[in-house]
């Protein structure tokens, strides 16, 4: 069967873009992904949008973005799953490009968060709990993901400051890219010293809400090769998910999902958790990193705190990890998330990441979650 | 009734709305599947495993272990009067777990996963509406228990 490759990227600046309308952020990804490609618009087929509707005054996005982009009347749906919806989004591009329907789709993930408040955003997010048993007790959305460290901390005695090392390695390398919300290297005392949010994080593990959007250009193989000389593949997929509520999981020390996920992409694409050189993962809390190394095999379960106080997942080590900053710097605008990573890994593949360039960079991952892990994409990208 | 579940609700319709009145006369209710016997909390009216519908009621002990807890200082809208507040999730003795608040017998910091705790079922005592809730506290809380009512 014909493989799916990516034949443009495009990324926006994050941050909070009160100069922009929803629209006008995808328009801007939209541009750059085109341009990257060397194709016009007449060249797709299709668009799918990834958003996160609630957010967003607009009903329906996927129409107002189709619009903008004066891609009337070709077909463009949208895809939500949380914070995962970007690589849901690019999962049923694969999809539509696999059977056959396709050749050409653009995939665009787009989001307006700070058109609310952040108790308003808060209380949002803690109903991607369950609402019945849970968020009547105000839940929060950091506060799950608190209650993840918590157990970790009890059963393998990960620490704090381990977890804050991700913020700081991830800061450090927001820095260094432009699209980054945040581009200030943080010291780790200072951070660990920020105000509390849900113990034991404080300010610095969290990610920021922001705005933003990211594209992609996928094509069936032959087109991709007619169309693009630097086609970076998508040859592995994965996706699984896991109860709505934590009252009903297994075990809260990492994602069932990710496990799944990432076992089903390795498979499909013929690889291991070894061969990967550079990786997204979903950093939307410092533990998020230390699970997201666990459940992907990087390392051993309860190892995470230790494999990122090595540093083994910076430039030189095992495997670099969120060398753009991840959610956590870069800022984390929910529907265009997975969608960045994705751009992110195929600018590394074809070297063209420049002070942040992974050196060797041959196989590279994504792993987007959803919610507190409800939902996991886990996709392997390859250069050849 | 079950919009009384919560200092905030956001459910009204179940088909387990008599949770909400057991928890008003003291009694925290888990449901069993009358098919296999599937029993869990919180109940559920819909069997996972057999798919049934065919449930009843299980009056639960509120006794258990912490599973693990946090405490939320950047509360969501609804909450900011209450924060900080400590959420615990409590594995039950007999099965399934709940989400609840720590209680005033049960300080944050002294809060570690594995302690054993009795969860007690509480009514907000200021508000006007009927608003209930549970928290958790050190064995041996005790709590008032109204009479069984005939529930249909």
């Amino acid at each position: 069967m014909s493989r799916v490759g990516v034949i443009g990227a495009g990324h926006g600046v994050f941050g909070r873009r009160s100069d922009a309308t929803v629209q006008e952020l995808a328009f801007e990804a939209f541009r750059l992904a085109i341009k990257d490609a060397g194709i016009s618009r007449d060249d797709l087929d299709a668009t799918v949008v990834a958003a996160v509707p609630e957010y967003h005054k607009q009903r329906s996005v996927a129409g107002v973005v189709q619009e903008y982009l004066n891609l009337n009347p070709k077909p463009t749906w949208l895809t939500e799953v949380a914070c995962a919806s970007g690589s849901a989004a690019i999962r049923t591009a694969w999809m539509a490009i696999k059977s056959g329907v396709h050749q050409v789709v653009a995939v665009i993930g787009c989001q307006k968060m700070t058109e609310m408040a952040t108790a308003e955003i808060l209380a949002l997010m803690g109903r991607v709990g369950e609402v019945q048993w849970e968020s009547i007790f105000g839940s929060t959305f950091p506060g799950y993901y608190a209650m993840f460290a918590t157990s970790h901390m009890h059963e393998f005695g990960t620490t704090h400051e381990q977890m804050m090392q991700v913020a700081v390695k991830n800061h450090f390398y927001g820095s260094k890219n432009p699209n980054a919300l945040f581009r200030k290297e943080i010291q780790l005392d200072k951070a660990m010293n920020s105000d509390a949010v849900a113990s034991p994080f404080c300010v610095y593990d969290c990610c920021a809400n922001a705005d933003g959007a990211a594209c992609l250009i996928l094509a069936e193989e032959s087109r991709a090769k007619a169309l693009s000389k630097k086609v970076v593949w998508l040859d592995g997929v994965g996706c699984a998910t896991a109860s709505m509520s934590v009252l009903r999981r297994p075990n809260l020390v990492g994602l069932p999902s990710a496990v799944e996920a990432g076992q089903q992409a390795f498979r499909m694409a013929k690889v291991t958790a070894k061969d990967v050189k550079v990786a997204e993962v979903h950093d939307c809390f410092t533990i998020a990193e230390i699970m997201a190394y666990e459940d992907l095999g990087f390392c051993k379960k309860g190892h995470g705190g230790k494999f990122i106080e090595e540093k083994r997942s910076y430039i030189g080590g095992e495997v670099a990890v969120n060398v753009d900053g991840g959610l956590k710097a870069k800022g984390h605008p929910i529907g265009a998330t997975g969608v960045s990573m994705a751009y992110e890994i195929v600018k590394q593949l074809r070297g063209e990441s420049g002070e942040r360039q992974v050196p060797n960079a041959d196989i590279g991952l994504t792993h987007n979650v959803g919610g507190i892990g409800q939902y996991t994409f886990v996709h392997l990208f390859r250069r050849d | 009734m079950f919009s009384w579940f919560g200092k905030v609700s956001f459910v009204s319709y179940t088909k387990v709305s008599d949770f909400a009145v057991h928890l008003k006369d003291g009694r925290m209710m888990g449901s069993v599947c009358k098919d296999c016997g599937y029993t869990t909390f919180p109940p559920r009216a819909d069997c996972p495993q057999g798919l049934s519908g065919n449930f009843e009621f299980k009056e639960y002990s509120g006794k258990g272990k912490v599973f693990t807890h946090t405490t939320i200082s950047a509360a969501p809208t609804g909450f900011e009067d209450v924060a900080p507040y400590t959420i615990v999730v409590v594995e039950l003795d007999e099965g399934g777990r709940l989400m609840a608040w720590a209680g005033d017998t049960v300080p944050a910091k002294e809060l570690k996963i594995g302690i054993p705790v009795q969860v007690v079922p509480r009514i907000f005592e200021d508000s006007p509406e009927i608003k209930l809730y549970y928290t958790v506290e050190k064995p041996g809380a005790t709590w008032k228990k109204a009479p069984a009512p005939h529930l249909g």
